[in-house]
């Protein structure tokens, strides 16, 4: 049996802007300070007195990030979304240009996409419930 | 720098438009924020001119920690203010420190006069100089949309700009800070204005790895859950400051009225309750802070017939439900934001502009001021007229309010007579939402930058009440210059003081350590001080002397928790303040 997890932003009508989740994506998978470094992005739509959105992995059913990967770097993961393997990446950005609702991001400096592996960090630490990783049970999965 | 034995300074000269990096080894030991940008600003102050000459730096700064650990997110700006005519320090929290920690920056210095009006974008690899003759007159939330729109930054960026009294010169002008914060007080924004400044644009993508992963997380998560999970900041996130509304009004230690009353029979009306739950519409946090304090009240205002509204978001505190509100006898929430809107949109400090409202009400009750000064009746309740008068303080028509847009000291000790003795400053600045008995009143006066936030009088009083009869001034002096020795560590980190509680200062030397850099509680302490004494001495050139800034007598008229204060008591103070400063 597999365990399926994807990130869902269920509630961002109460986030705070204080960008917990980004910051704690930075340092828990990047090794970074920044929040430039990390695998979502909390945006605001019409300034911090607007709506506030997150800019997260949708999991799609049918993934074009890994459909254009020429390497296989970027893989379709059961159940949805897709998998990065860093070994495999090239820096093509190819994903990157291909993500149907532009998530994806390209790291310059580490020449890789920033893509996300639903770890479920970004909820930890986000303090208000925004964020939520939901899991199925899928049979016979690998 | 993180990581780096240098600080990275920014020196912006606007007369050439010419720039400059430097990495200063020497300023580390001033550790960053409140002691980088008062040694910086030591530096450069031209003591012999006046506060807006062209010459005159403003410095702003961000401390070691910044957004690194969680609440570390306030910036420092340092200037010549005009409006006390001596040493100038705000602090502002929103999304500043985040984006100067981006552009790879530790202080901006801005020295010289544009010779017509811009704005700045800086980034880590560019500064930009725009034209902003088109902005200068507009209101706070347009100019910042325009520069948003225009600047060609997108991504985490932080604005800071100034209204029509900045742009206007108005001593008691502030900047405002993204949407909510600002640096309000002592006139950061008549600064901008002398420069033809209209703002900045700071924003970055700037990475730095972290050195020690593992001892790292492990702190951070630990300082979060002490800040999230234990109740220490629950009060900030909750009902925020106006909390302290209806505790105050109990005690009698709610300013209201220009401070004839010290208890406030709407106190109810415009408690941190009321406004929770008639118009609190969000909250938000700075860049890195998991609180939240920022609370958001929802203004709509019925402008015409047929049901036409218009409607906004307003941030509020307790500073301001006492300055525009118990104040000034405003006896409801949509009141109270209304006026905070207004003076946000002029840019106006709302602390100031409150309570030279509320004098102002008292004045023309007593035929002190005249009616063809104030052109409107400012009158104790009446929220329209103190409408127009907000708009007459930011763009003044005649010379009264110039005068009074200058501060109560400097408007009093123009005017002269009894004036004096019904105006609410300390050391020249209009008070905060406080009357809570000696400590607040002379840690007011004495407080390097006369805001209620340098020692915490407000909270000194509270804690001596249950001992007052036996309360001696030494102890009061006493704990005044130790809570300033103190907070001077947390602003320089530069640690938000809500999350004091949480950052005691063994976990700050252990934050410190995670990130290369060595410090005890002692070492702290001293260093503190030493950025003290250079305050201190900054001030001294510009000729502060506490004996200018006799108490009015409007003090010791109004019953605080302590009863009637008495003034021979707060000389005692005054004289023991010397003596250990002296020291």
């Amino acid at each position: 049996m597999t365990v399926i997890r994807k990130l869902n932003a269920p509630a961002m009508s109460k986030c705070i802007l204080c960008y917990s989740c980004m910051l704690a994506c930075a340092r828990l998978n990047y090794r970074a300070h920044s929040v430039t470094r990390c695998a979502l992005k909390i945006k605001t739509a019409g300034g911090i007195s607007g709506k506030y959105v997150a800019d997260i992995c949708r999991s799609c059913i049918d993934p074009t990030c890994a459909h254009v990967c020429p390497t296989g770097a970027m893989s379709v993961k059961e159940g949805g979304g897709a998998r990065l393997t860093k070994s495999k990446c090239i820096g093509c950005r190819k994903c990157v240009e291909a993500c149907k609702l532009n998530y994806l991001d390209f790291d310059e400096e580490l020449k890789l996409p920033l893509m996300c592996t639903h770890c479920g960090i970004c909820v930890k630490f986000c303090p208000h419930g925004c964020l939520e990783i939901l899991t199925e049970n899928k049979e016979g999965g690998q | 720098m993180l990581y780096q034995n240098y600080i990275r300074v920014l020196y912006i000269d606007l007369f050439t438009k010419k720039i400059k990096f430097e990495n200063r080894e020497d300023l580390c030991e001033y550790i960053g924020g409140s002691g980088v940008a008062s040694k910086i600003f030591s530096e450069l102050a031209d003591y012999g001119s006046e506060p807006l000459a062209p010459s005159q730096p403003i410095v702003f700064a961000i401390g070691p920690m910044s957004t690194i650990f969680p609440i570390c997110t306030k910036a420092v700006c340092s200037f010549f203010s005009p409006q006390t005519g001596e040493y100038g320090e705000s602090h502002a929290g929103g999304r500043l420190a985040m984006a100067i920690r981006l552009a790879n920056i530790d202080a901006i210095v801005i020295t010289g006069r544009a010779q017509s009006p811009v704005y700045i974008t800086i980034k880590p690899d560019d500064i930009i100089f725009h034209d902003a003759e088109p902005l200068w007159r507009l209101g706070v939330s347009e100019s910042g949309q325009y520069m948003r729109s225009m600047a060609g930054a997108p991504g985490n960026r932080s604005i800071i700009r100034i209204g029509p009294a900045g742009a206007n010169c108005v001593p008691t002008a502030g900047i405002n800070v993204d949407t909510y914060r600002h640096f309000g007080r002592l006139g950061a924004g008549a600064v901008f204005g002398s420069k033809n400044l209209k703002g900045l644009v700071i924003c970055g993508e700037k990475d730095f790895a972290i050195k020690n992963p593992a001892e790292y997380n492990k702190l951070y998560s630990e300082i979060y859950d002490k800040a999230t999970k234990t109740g220490l900041m629950a009060k900030y996130h909750e009902l925020g400051t106006p909390k302290n509304v209806l505790p105050l009004n109990k005690i009698n230690a709610l300013p209201s009225y220009n401070l004839k009353q010290s208890n406030y029979e709407y106190a109810a009306n415009i408690s941190g309750e009321a406004f929770a739950e008639e118009v609190l519409h969000r909250k938000v946090s700075c860049s890195g802070c998991p609180i939240g304090c920022i609370h958001i009240g929802w203004l709509r205002k019925l402008f015409d017939a047929g049901y036409e509204y218009e409607s906004c978001g307003v941030s509020y505190d307790h500073e301001l439900v006492f300055s525009l509100g118990s104040q000034l006898g405003i006896k409801n929430t949509t009141g109270v934001l209304n006026l905070i809107n207004e003076t946000e949109e002029m840019g106006l400090d709302a602390i100031s502009c409150g309570v030279i409202l509320g004098y102002m009400s008292e004045a023309l009750e007593k035929g002190d001021i005249t009616l063809s000064e104030t052109i409107v009746e400012v009158k104790f309740g009446e929220i329209d007229n103190y409408l127009k008068a907000i708009n007459y303080i930011a763009n003044p028509p005649n010379d009264f309010y110039r005068d009074i847009g200058r501060g109560l000291y400097n408007f009093t000790a123009r005017k002269g007579g009894d004036s004096y003795q019904y105006a609410l400053q300390l050391g020249g600045l209009e008070i905060s939402g406080y009357f809570t008995g000696p400590a607040h009143l002379i840690g007011g006066l004495t407080g390097i930058r006369h805001s209620h936030l340098d020692n915490a009088g407000y909270s000194i009083d509270q804690k001596l009440l249950k001992d007052a009869s036996t309360l001696s001034a030494k102890t009061v002096a006493e704990k005044i210059i130790e809570e300033e020795v103190i907070r001077s560590v947390y602003t320089s980190l530069v640690i938000c003081l809500f999350a004091r509680e949480v950052y005691d200062l063994e976990t700050v030397c252990r934050a410190l350590k995670v990130i290369e850099i060595n410090a005890s509680p002692d070492s702290l302490k001293s260093v503190s001080s030493k950025i003290l004494k250079n305050k201190l001495e900054i001030r001294k050139k510009m000729g502060f002397c506490i004996d200018n800034f006799p108490l009015a007598s409007r003090y010791f008229e109004t019953p605080s928790p302590y009863g009637l204060i008495k003034k021979e008591f707060t000389d005692e103070i005054i004289t023991h303040y010397k003596k250990l400063i002296e020291q």
